[in-house]
């Protein structure tokens, strides 16, 4: 049975990046029908780091202009999101990984971003708690972290009468038409695919991997570190290569809780702690922040990130499924770049031009690089 | 019998009792303040659910991990 319009867009999943594709299409005056099916995904697993990253230009320009619009979005945002512009710290332990830090330091303020170089010495100053003998850091001020799934449910209920939830599992997407699980059928103008890690399951030719990450997350303390630290080996050695590996990454909560990253496993779809992985991460940390092995870890769970061939998320319609359009593939930065996406997405929906800010890089982000005619032409 | 102090009042123990079940028969039987203001108390009993972690002799511990000892200081609202 085909129902009649059921919303002008549905989308399919209410995390980070559905949430903001909602809040973003209903500020346009479209009425959106949120589907989710509340399994575990990278919204709730994730660290919540508002990151700028530069593994290429496009990279650089989405993930700037997301957390300029995630910064613009704070003053109203409410308290349990737990929105901080707290900076992120890349450290660097020896003059190869510096290099690296004046690399990005280039390049970032190149960008217009706020970044300075740190020597060690400030370093030790500015983070007391981690070991002595770091050899400097980069800064990036404009970085944040947030809590996503309330920032998520926020976006969500900002215009309650425009966009509808219902918790549901779709099992089929033909264009602009799903199918749910309970044999009913929806279409709406355009279906927007942002379900994650789970969006392959209804498009066979997404190309996309699952990186399992695991986290950890102490008990409050008092306050012992102000920025989000993260290695820049994180960068230059850690994350590099196809095995298993760990590097890092170490926010403090605004409640005084320390929440610890992070470790990639390919090709591993358990989602039980491993806890070999997991020791290996928390020895890492520890090498960085010696104070963490005194504190107690009272959570310890796992995430996939939902990563394309290029690192890239896929946004735009899909090239042989007119009504389809998709927003997936964000890997580690569904978080930071939801915003931008929601954008961008909505701009092409809408047929208005794309943000300034991404012009210069949309086949970048465009499905059509693995999807359809051109990607094997 | 050995004693400990829960909070500034003393309580007496039986030996292999652990500060969990010495908290469950003193004052108002929580074990820390949450975040949010709440009292929370111990409920798992086996050390999972993270939920009795109190203040002993200044360390942060699992109320039902942990066995009394003679002179134990336990703070549930520091």
């Amino acid at each position: 049975m085909i129902q009649g319009h059921a919303a002008d867009v549905i989308i399919i999943g209410g995390g980070i990046i559905g949430a903001a594709c909602a809040n973003e299409l209903t500020s346009h005056g479209l009425d959106v029908l949120v589907l989710d099916c509340q399994r575990p995904a990278a919204t709730a697993a994730g660290m919540g780091h508002l990151v700028v990253l530069d593994h290429s230009p496009a990279e650089l320009a989405l993930g700037e202009y997301s957390v300029r619009l995630w910064r613009e979005l704070a003053p109203q945002m409410p308290d349990n999101c737990a929105m901080r512009n707290n900076g992120t710290l890349w450290l660097a332990c020896n003059e190869e990984e510096m290099a690296e830090a004046e690399r990005k330091h280039s390049a970032l303020s190149a960008f217009g971003l706020g970044c300075e170089l740190m020597t060690g010495e400030a370093l030790a100053h500015g983070e007391p708690s981690l070991r002595p003998g770091l050899f400097g850091a980069l800064k990036v001020s404009g970085d944040g972290i947030l809590y996503a799934p309330n920032a998520a449910r926020w976006l969500l209920q900002r215009q309650p009468e425009r966009v509808h939830q219902q918790q549901a599992q779709v099992v089929e997407v033909q264009g602009n038409r799903v199918l749910l699980a309970s044999g009913q059928w929806l279409k709406a103008t355009a279906v927007v695919l942002a379900s994650g890690i789970y969006a392959g399951e209804l498009c066979a030719d997404l190309p996309l991997q699952a990186k399992k990450g695991h986290l950890l997350i102490t008990d409050r303390y008092p306050a012992q570190i102000s920025h989000t630290l993260v290695e820049l080996g994180y960068v230059t050695s850690a994350h590099k290569g196809n095995g298993p590996s760990v590097a890092f990454n170490v926010q403090q909560r605004p409640t005084g809780q320390l929440f610890v990253g992070s470790s990639r496993q390919f090709d591993n779809h358990d989602p039980a702690v491993d806890a070999a992985m997991l020791g290996r991460m928390l020895r890492r940390a520890m090498e960085f922040l010696p104070g963490l092995g005194g504190l107690n870890g009272i959570r310890s769970w796992t995430g996939f990130r939902s990563a394309s061939p290029d690192g890239q998320p896929l946004i735009g319609e899909h090239p042989t499924q007119p009504g389809l359009w998709l927003a997936v593939g964000h890997e580690g930065l569904g978080v930071t770049t939801a915003t931008g996406t929601a954008k961008l997405l909505a701009a092409q929906l809408l047929r208005n031009p794309p943000p300034t800010a991404l012009q210069a890089h949309l086949n970048a982000y465009l499905p059509q690089r693995f999807i359809g005619a051109c990607a094997h032409a | 019998m050995p004693e400990l102090s829960i909070d500034g009042q003393p309580f007496r123990f039986a030996q292999g009792t652990t500060v969990a079940a010495a908290l469950m028969s003193s004052g108002d039987r929580c074990s820390r303040t949450s975040v949010s203001g709440q009292r929370r108390a111990p409920l798992c009993g086996m050390g999972i659910c993270q939920e009795c972690r109190v203040n002993i002799d200044g360390l942060r511990r699992l109320a039902c991990q942990t066995i009394c000892r003679e002179g134990m200081q336990v703070q549930t609202r520091s």
